[in-house]
């Protein structure tokens, strides 16, 4: 296990809120295989909304030849290549660690080749069939072609998260078993091929949006966050309008 | 060239007459149009135009362009004519009208896109390739890159008469270039770590220390170099060591420099008469060049992805002069801007950063989050106004520095 390297941690200095005996723990899974198109914003996203509203944060970087932490409260799996992703699958199976934290109530969080792990099953470099973790109750295969492109998506009313923006690229088709719950209704792009983007069932939530896909879709940060340590501060408005006047400049790229 | 069949020489009559039209009407610098009309005349003519020279290929993600330059600035340093795409049209039609430009050129020194080096291969049969590095990039038209490494690998091992001169330090080039009938190992350097943590062999994770790399499971480690690049200086394949001296600037074009001098090595021009014509390279295709403009000194740096922006980041000047970024999402650079994520901005922190291009809010976000303030501006020339006379150092993406280019006129 390595503290997070350069580029993992912005400079805001929170500090623990006094209900909070210990800091909130962010886990990066197999960053050396499962990283592949700036899916570390995700991190730096995670740990600059707690420490913003004073939530102390440990970040910790789990590469493939490393146990995985037992005592994690938000794990996030990334995108990546075919071959990667079928080593990642067989390590975290024999390793055990990311399915017991999900069954003890952690929240994971997985985008594009780090969602399909999370299911029963996935398309391997040939399209063959490659066990998943079964965590969240998906199967995927191969589609005929791929998803490349800027996506929209509406979410699950539910979860209180606006309307999702991002950017999708994959060849993957998912089918969602009875207990997992769709994320979002697609209005722009491919999702899971049939309509719907991403799953969720408790605290484990995936998407085909890639990479920094929780830059563009703040309030599903703050959904994460929330599953981990309870209700949130409200952020200062200097903070949130950067981020809002991007959402709103490719929400209108998409409409155009 | 008289020794083209008819339908060739008509082709590449025709493909250079186009190449004229396009440069007199500004559509274009005619290195790519040419060889279109050539090639839809003639499928083969690559292969044609390429029979009976010594062929050198340059290929990987980046200083591609760069190293073109300088491998044709050392081999040139034989005396003889060089045919080469010097303007980075990388593909097919590229090589055509490079190699109908210099018909009589004994030497062609090609710069290659990675995704066609198998087909490069099969039609020019050269006698040298060389393969510099691989990292992410555009990742929404281009190939994974494991699957690059892949094709390059089968590639090498189907033409086992090509000597490969590949760069040691980057495990999935030197995994590919291990199926070479012949190779020449440079220790270039690798900076950018983000995509080679595992093996290209077996997949478990790679240790890295001051000798290298290795796979602690299936053993496949970092072969022995016979020419290194140690900070500032070139350990030659005898043994010799050499200040590079060069004009240019950076790590990454050192490193290319070596490559560079291996190949020359290779055709028999030794480091101290190819080193001196690489010295005089000062600018490729507009990159690197310091443009005036109302009393600044503008630098022109191109970072197309992140282990780009990460040698971009070691040129900046260290006086701290103010710093443009530019960022575009255009076709040519990729729609999706996710990499911005991958790129470490806090080392500009200290710096006046000045943000422009089509997605410069993108860039807002992300410099944020890196506590790194900045000032947007709508192109180079607000930015310019901004700024005190004196040195400001431009980063741009492909199509930004194009418009950049353009903007700044003919002298860029």
């Amino acid at each position: 296990m390595t503290q997070t390297g350069p580029g993992g941690s912005p400079a805001g200095s929170g500090s623990a809120a006094p209900d909070r005996p210990s800091a909130l723990r962010l886990v990066w899974i197999y960053p050396d295989l499962l990283s592949t198109y700036g899916d570390r914003g995700n991190l730096i996203m995670l740990e600059r909304r707690a420490r913003l509203r004073g939530i102390a944060v440990e970040s910790v970087q789990v590469n493939s030849d490393q146990a995985v932490p037992a005592q994690g409260d938000i794990y996030l799996l990334g995108g990546g290549e075919d071959l990667p992703q079928v080593l990642a699958a067989r390590r975290l199976r024999a390793d055990g660690g990311l399915a017991a934290a999900a069954a003890r109530g952690a929240v994971v969080f997985a985008v594009c080749a780090g969602y399909q792990v999370l299911g029963s099953v996935f398309g391997g470099a040939e399209g063959e069939p490659v066990d998943g973790l079964e965590i969240l109750d998906i199967s995927s295969g191969r589609g005929d072609r791929r998803g490349v492109g800027e996506v929209v998506a509406d979410v699950d009313p539910g979860l209180g998260v606006d309307r999702l923006t991002g950017f999708e690229n994959h060849q993957g088709v998912t089918r969602l078993g009875p207990s997992a719950r769709p994320l979002a209704r697609v209005v722009h792009g491919v999702g899971n091929g049939d309509g719907t983007e991403g799953a969720y069932a408790g605290r484990v939530l995936g998407t085909y949006l890639h990479g920094p896909a929780l830059v563009r879709n703040p309030s599903l940060a703050d959904l994460l966050l929330t599953w981990a340590t309870g209700p949130l501060a409200a952020l200062a408005e200097d903070e949130e309008s950067w981020t809002r006047r991007l959402r709103a400049e490719r929400l209108a790229a998409m409409s155009a | 060239m008289s020794k083209l069949p008819l339908r060739a020489r008509l082709a590449t009559t025709l493909g250079d007459a186009a190449t004229r039209v396009s440069r007199l009407t500004g559509r274009g610098d005619g290195s790519v149009i040419g060889g279109v009309i050539g090639l839809r005349l003639a499928p083969d003519l690559l292969a044609q135009l390429a029979a009976g020279r010594q062929v050198v290929l340059v290929t990987g993600t980046n200083g591609k362009t760069t190293t073109t330059r300088l491998v044709t600035a050392a081999v040139g340093s034989l005396g003889l004519e060089v045919a080469s795409n010097a303007f980075g049209a990388n593909m097919a039609s590229g090589l055509v009208s490079a190699l109908s430009g210099a018909p009589d050129a004994p030497y062609a020194v090609l710069e290659v896109d990675e995704r066609y080096l198998p087909a490069m291969i099969e039609a020019t049969r050269p006698r040298v390739v060389v393969l510099l590095n691989l990292s992410r990039d555009q990742m929404d038209r281009a190939a994974e890159i494991w699957m690059v490494a892949r094709m390059w690998r089968e590639a090498l091992a189907e033409h086992q008469d090509v000597h490969v001169v590949a760069n040691a330090d980057d495990p999935l080039v030197a995994w590919a270039a291990m199926a070479a009938g012949n190779a020449t190992w440079v220790g270039a350097g690798q900076r950018w770590h983000e995509d080679s943590w595992c093996c290209p062999e077996c997949g478990s994770h790679l240790r890295r220390d001051e000798l290298g790399w290795r796979c602690g499971e299936c053993g496949l480690a970092r072969p022995t170099a016979q020419w290194v690049l140690d900070g500032g200086s070139v350990i030659g394949a005898l043994g010799g060591v050499r200040e590079l001296g060069l004009t240019l600037p950076g790590r990454a074009n050192r490193s290319n420099a070596v490559m560079a001098l291996a190949v020359a090595g290779l055709f028999g021009a030794d480091v101290d008469q190819a080193l001196p014509r690489l010295r005089e390279v000062t600018s490729v295709a507009g990159r690197y060049t310091t443009v005036q403009r109302r009393g600044r000194s503008l630098r022109l740096l191109l970072a197309k992805n992140p282990a780009g922006w990460l040698e971009a980041f070691d040129v900046l000047d260290p006086a701290r002069p103010p710093v443009l970024l530019a960022v575009n999402a255009q076709i040519p650079d990729g729609k999706d801007t996710s990499w911005l994520w991958d790129v470490d901005y806090r080392v500009l922190r200290g710096r006046r950063v000045l943000v422009a291009g089509e997605r410069r809010i993108d860039l807002a976000v992300r410099l944020r989050a890196d506590d790194v303030p900045f000032e947007l501006v709508d192109n180079v020339d607000a930015a310019v106004d901004l700024v005190p006379a004196g040195p400001v150092d431009v980063i741009a993406n492909y199509t930004a520095f194009q418009q950049i280019r353009v903007a700044l006129g003919r002298q860029a």
